[in-house]
């Protein structure tokens, strides 16, 4: 059988490419959760854990649900004066073999332009993009508007 | 925006985020207390502001004064700060028990534009039943803020509206009106708890 040098490039490629750069694939989320909310005008808010459990830095590019238009991770920080600020992340590294916690007091996934309520006890699907073109598929759920974390 | 790398290391991460806390806590409560004078709430009996409450009565400063106050700035629109504060202060109140009785307990809005009456009412009533929603028009909001020496500004957002960044600390005061001490931001309940009980018990010592 012939096979053609283009394809046998885009073959090598293809298998010399997972080896060479950890990605998305090996990270894994867990805990996700978020609070309900009051209709659609207010924004929302999730939380997570994400391990990187390659031996190379994963950074998280993107994220999307049809939840929400604008989908954004944010740090809150508070200054010397006391004031409480967010900071929109465009980008979120996760060393090698190291968990990024999203919770509530630090990161947090901003779910801004509802387009519907959250409703306590339902959930919703998001998918988190990172820099290699990988991207993984969360189902979070919707805990009340009290809660505190992934479960009491 | 800027664009910005977020990096964090879990240990050092946490050990920054201590660190400013610490910082809080220094020039609050702390040896630093004394240059931060200025910052600190002024006594309830020195304050002058009239807000209404969620149930639409009017309230001031002497409403707090016969029990001691747990009060807290914030806004309904608020997705971060704000539940984690509510939902912090609902756990120590849960564990207070009883004694949340002998606790005022109020969120004094820093968004009075959307947080009317009605919507403070509806988002408090999500969280511990002894929480309490106070609004006013802007200048009486004003005046509240300067009463206790809280800073907020609004900060427009990405995909439009707005968001308000503000003082995110909880103002414990004694039965008399005096401040006893301020909860950080996601303060621990083990240092949370005792400065509620140090500032009810401040109450028990004026009544003896
Ligand atoms: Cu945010």
């Amino acid at each position: 059988m012939r096979i053609s040098a283009g394809a046998t490039l885009a073959l090598a490629l293809l298998t010399a490419a997972p080896p060479a750069f950890a990605g998305g694939e090996d990270v894994v989320v867990e805990d996700a959760w978020s609070r309900a909310s009051i209709g659609t005008s207010r924004p929302g808010a999730a939380y997570m854990t994400l391990r990187n459990t390659g031996d190379e830095p994963v950074v998280v590019t993107g994220l999307s649900t049809d939840l929400a238009m604008m989908p954004m991770i944010h740090a809150t920080a508070t200054d010397e004066q006391g004031v409480s600020r967010m900071t929109h992340m465009e980008e979120l590294e996760i060393p090698a073999g190291e968990v990024v916690a999203l919770a509530p007091g630090g990161l947090h996934l901003m779910l801004m332009d509802l387009q519907r309520p959250m409703v306590e006890g339902e959930s919703f699907s998001l998918t988190v993009d990172f820099s290699d073109g990988e991207s993984i598929s969360v189902e979070v759920p919707i805990r009340g508007m009290a809660a505190r974390g992934p479960a009491d | 925006m800027q664009r910005r790398r977020f990096l964090i290391y879990g240990v050092a991460g946490i050990g920054a985020i201590a660190a400013t806390l610490g910082i809080g806590w220094w020039q609050v409560d702390g040896p630093g207390a004394d240059a931060q004078v200025g910052k600190r709430p002024l006594p309830l009996s020195e304050m002058s502001f009239r807000l209404t409450d969620h149930e639409g009565k009017p309230v001031g400063p002497q409403t707090l004064l016969g029990r001691a106050s747990l009060i807290f700035f914030g806004f309904t629109y608020c997705p971060e700060v704000c539940p984690t504060t509510l939902s912090d202060i609902s756990v120590w109140l849960d564990w207070l028990g009883e004694e949340a009785t002998d606790l005022n307990v109020v969120l004094i809005t820093v968004d009075p534009e959307r947080d009317t009456v009605e919507a403070l009412a509806e988002y408090v009533g999500y969280f511990h039943p002894a929480i309490r929603g106070w609004t006013g028009t802007t200048l009486q909001v004003d005046q509240a803020t300067r009463d206790f020496r809280v800073r907020y500004e609004k900060m427009p957002m990405e995909g439009g509206g707005y968001t308000m960044n503000h003082t995110s600390g909880v103002f414990l005061f004694d039965a008399d009106g005096r401040h006893v001490s301020i909860i950080d931001y996601h303060e621990p309940r083990e240092f949370a708890l005792p400065k509620i009980r140090r500032a009810m018990d401040e109450e028990t010592k004026g009544a003896t």
